[in-house]
């Protein structure tokens, strides 16, 4: 009697060890707490345990949307000091049946980024072997940023040659005009004078370019 | 003492000014030739010149590969024996002649005006590809507003399960280079299409320079204030900011570690002359353009001295910067290296994250391998060396543009950094391009071919569009080889045939006694010995040298490019691939018709001299029989006659 008694209260924990170790429907987890937190890491113990399967029924009630699922039904085995588990879910109407590796793999992903912040990791410091994580998306803008600053440089280096050219052209308009004065006045004092060379500016002359020493020899 | 060795050089005397007619212009300033503002803006602009691309990444590589602080020894030797001669011979026959390259070898003899010639052919070529750099890096520039930096992380392929292959492989940076950037094609004969992006970045960067040399010196003058100065507060920052970083200090003791074994390797001495040689962007034509634009009694000779030694200078400080940045990147490549090995060990043995550390990891490796060496055999754990990773030393774009953005994307606020960076670049660029223009717009105006009422600004517009025109070349995806190929050949071989003909030309053409009798009247004394040995002699010999060096290393060897090829086997190292044929003719124009202009030009000049002497001789009786027995003074005498009698 007392044997049948025993039985019937180890058999649960025996099977369902036998369930964690023996099935393929599991999924190994490494967590890597050191190299994440530093200074600041925490003890893997049973009570970070227990968060762990609760977080794990967790996602299997998320992805499931039934609300039977309890932290009995995940089953963990191979601990070892690295911080690494195997993990079986149990279905929570029949304790020996598994649920399939595709359903479990679906809620984890699922709920990953929850998971991991349960935690304080991210998915490189807690692993799930055969789970890839989602990548985040990409930002995507709308105007790539770089063709934003393109045009305000561009803008401005367009702003810059139309300043530049037109002071040019104003001054050779101003120019033009001062040479259009400076004839006028040299047409009134050669009426004065009398001499042509008093219509030469200032008292060393003119520089004439025609007795320049350049362009002596034809050019190439 | 009079030097026997000189060349005949008949009617010199009327193709140059003389003293005294240097001193009048000086006095009355005739307003056709530009004028600097101010002593600065010259300064500015030949430091600018001089300090470029170059110094930043050819510099720090030379120096690392050649035996560190040993380097330094041949570096300073040639550049007190190669590079400040040369300057002050191109500073010193500018400011004298008064002209650009081509009309100053047209006034020393009008048969050397192919080298004038040369000249522009050269800084035409140079500045297209040189440009181009600076294209690429604005699209770096561009880029960097934002965060985090596109370079950072690979881009995740379609069904957000991984990373995009090619940059699995390699690694962020390569992939932001190689495919975003350049979309670079497998083989140079592969064009791949215009990149739309390098087209506007190409277009951007020629626009901008047009803007900074739209009226000439003028403009560049003002510009140089800026595109000058800036480098050097920027490496300062990052000379700060780096030697915070940790690693950094390593980085500089590799740089400095003398091996002084490399002496004894002529390869060294080689490199050095040749890194002096460019780095001063000699023979360009564009120094002397800038040194025309001075006042006659300008002291050239203080101004050669004081931009070699700030060139040296700043050759040396952005080494120092360089590696300790590089530094810095070593060894947190070795920390990856090292944890990742960690990890693997953790993972496969199943020890608690205490057990390895990195202080310790040499004996549980150790151990490890004594107790199960099966296992450790599976991991294929990477060795992880530190000197090796330092002296994987780069040079070139992919400094910049691959190992530094590397880096930068390992700092905190990354994009100010990157921006920082870039904008340091892109001056050092432009202000070494402000000389090419000038190498480019000064012979043009020189040589006549277009209308002279043109104004200066058509002018440059023209040879920037022209230039745009051809650099789009550089913009299809094969491009990086295309700019390769230019960098091999345009610059190398035709600058150090124009150097040295410049030297011959002024020491024994126009005759080494009036060039001195020329620096004496220009700064008050005359160049004492050590300048009289190194233009004579010295120089041109270190100059010939390196050439016939250069040019029998060039042609034994087979030519090789190396190409990006996510298809190769040993992908992401780079494949090195032979030209295709065609491409020697390629070589052949980028190399060999600048060369070859020199003896062309003179050859033309001899047979036109030859078949119209006639014509020339009825002229000269004419000269013989008036203006030789009238005696005037020279200053208003000779000239209007044999001008009215020759027009």
């Amino acid at each position: 009697m007392l044997t049948a008694v025993l039985l019937l209260i180890l058999l649960p924990p025996m099977v369902a060890q036998d369930l964690c170790k023996d099935s393929t429907d599991g999924f190994k987890v490494r967590l890597s707490i050191k190299t994440a937190l530093g200074d600041n890491a925490y003890d893997w113990n049973e009570s970070e345990m227990f968060l762990f399967q609760s977080t794990l029924a967790f996602a299997m009630r998320r992805h499931t949307e039934q609300d039977t699922y309890n932290i009995a039904n995940i089953l963990v085995c191979n601990n070892t000091p690295r911080v690494s588990f195997v993990f079986v879910v149990t279905s929570p109407d029949d304790p020996t049946k598994l649920i399939p590796k595709e359903q479990v793999e679906e809620a984890v992903r699922k709920s990953k980024h929850r998971i991991n912040s349960a935690f304080l990791l991210s998915d490189m410091t807690l692993e799930f072997i055969g789970i890839p994580p989602t990548l985040a998306t990409p930002i995507t803008y709308d105007t790539p940023p770089w063709l934003i600053v393109f045009g305000v440089v561009i803008g401005a280096v367009a702003v810059g040659i139309l300043a530049l050219l037109m002071s040019t052209v104003s001054k050779r308009r101003r120019a033009k005009n001062k040479d259009a004065g400076f004839a006028e006045e040299d047409d009134g004092r050669v009426k004065e004078n009398g001499t042509a060379l008093s219509s030469l500016g200032g008292k060393d002359g003119v520089y004439n370019q025609a007795f320049s020493n350049d362009d002596r020899f034809t050019q190439l | 003492m009079k030097l026997k060795l000189k060349l005949p050089n008949p009617g010199l005397d009327e193709r140059i000014p003389s003293h005294a007619e240097l001193d009048k212009l000086e006095v009355e300033e005739a307003g056709e030739r530009p004028q600097w503002d101010n002593k600065a803006q010259y300064m500015l602009t030949c430091v600018g010149f001089c300090v470029g691309l170059g110094n930043v990444w050819r510099f720090p590589y030379l120096c690392q590969s050649h035996g560190g602080g040993a380097f330094m020894i041949p570096f300073l030797i040639l550049l007190v024996l190669e590079g400040i001669p040369l300057l002050h011979l191109e500073f010193a026959i500018g400011q004298r002649l008064r002209k650009g390259s081509v009309g100053v070898w047209r006034s020393i003899n009008p048969y050397l005006v192919g080298v004038g010639i040369a000249s522009m052919l050269v800084s035409f070529m140079v500045g297209m590809y040189y440009n181009t750099i600076i294209a690429w890096v604005l699209w770096y520039f561009f880029n960097s507003f934002q965060d985090p930096l596109p370079w950072s992380q690979c881009p995740i392929n379609e069904n957000r399960t991984g990373f995009v292959s090619e940059c699995e492989r390699s690694s962020p940076v390569d992939y932001f280079w190689y495919r975003e950037t350049l979309n670079t094609t497998p083989v140079i004969g592969d064009s791949g299409g215009l990149q739309w992006w390098i087209v506007l970045c190409l277009f951007c960067a020629w626009t901008l320079l047009w803007v900074c040399c739209l009226r000439g010196i003028e403009t560049t003058g003002k510009a140089v204030y800026i595109t000058s100065t800036l480098p050097y507060l920027v490496l300062t920052i990052f000379l700060i900011r780096g030697l915070t970083l940790k690693g950094s200090v390593s980085g500089i003791k590799f740089l400095f570690t003398p091996d002084l074994d490399e002496l004894l390797n002529p390869a060294t001495w080689l490199d050095a002359g040749a890194q002096v040689f460019y780095s001063f962007s000699l023979a360009f034509g564009g120094l002397i353009s800038f040194s025309s634009y001075n006042s006659v009694h300008n002291n050239c000779e203080q101004d050669a001295v004081i931009i070699s030694v700030i060139n040296g200078f700043t050759s040396i400080y952005s080494a120092i910067v360089i590696y300790s940045i590089i530094g810095f990147r070593a060894t947190q490549r070795f920390d990856d290296c090292l944890n990742g090995n960690i990890l693997a060990l953790l993972n496969a043995f199943e020890l608690s994250e205490e057990n390895i550390t990195e202080s310790n990891y040499d004996s549980v490796l150790q151990h490890l391998n004594s107790t199960s060496p099966a296992v450790i055999q599976d991991l294929q754990l990477k060795t992880c060396d530190l000197q090796t990773l330092l002296s994987q030393g780069v040079e070139g774009t992919g400094l910049a543009f691959i190992v530094f953005t590397e880096a930068i994307t390992k700092m905190p606020i990354a994009p100010l950094w990157s921006v920082l960076f870039f904008i340091m670049l892109f001056c050092l660029g432009l202000s070494t391009m402000f000389g090419s223009v000038e190498g480019v717009v000064a012979p043009l105006q020189d040589l006549n071919i277009l209308p002279k009422k043109w104004p200066k600004e058509v002018y440059t517009g023209l040879v920037c569009f022209v230039s745009f025109g051809f650099a789009i070349i550089f913009a299809q995806g094969s491009g990086e080889y295309w700019l390769a190929l230019f960098d091999g050949f345009a610059g190398s071989i035709p600058l150090l045939i124009i150097a040295f003909c410049e030297m011959m030309a002024v020491s024994y053409i126009y005759g080494i006694d009036r060039f001195n009798d020329d620096i004496k009247f220009m700064i008050g004394h005359k160049p004492n010995f050590f300048w009289q040995a190194t233009w004579r002699v010295i120089s041109p010999l270190i100059v010939l040298v390196i050439f016939l060096f250069y040019l029998v290393t060039t042609v034994s060897k087979e030519l090789t490019y190396i190409a990006w090829d996510p298809e190769s086997e040993n992908f992401p190292t780079l494949a090195t691939r032979s030209y295709p044929d065609w491409i020697y003719i390629i070589i052949f124009i980028l190399s060999g018709v600048p060369a070859l202009v020199i003896p062309a030009v003179a050859l033309y000049k001899l047979i036109r001299n030859r078949c119209c002497r006639t014509e020339e001789k009825h002229a000269a009786e004419l000269l013989y029989s008036i203006s030789d027995k009238i005696q005037i003074e020279p200053e208003r005498a000779v000239q209007p006659i044999t001008a009215k009698a020759l027009n």
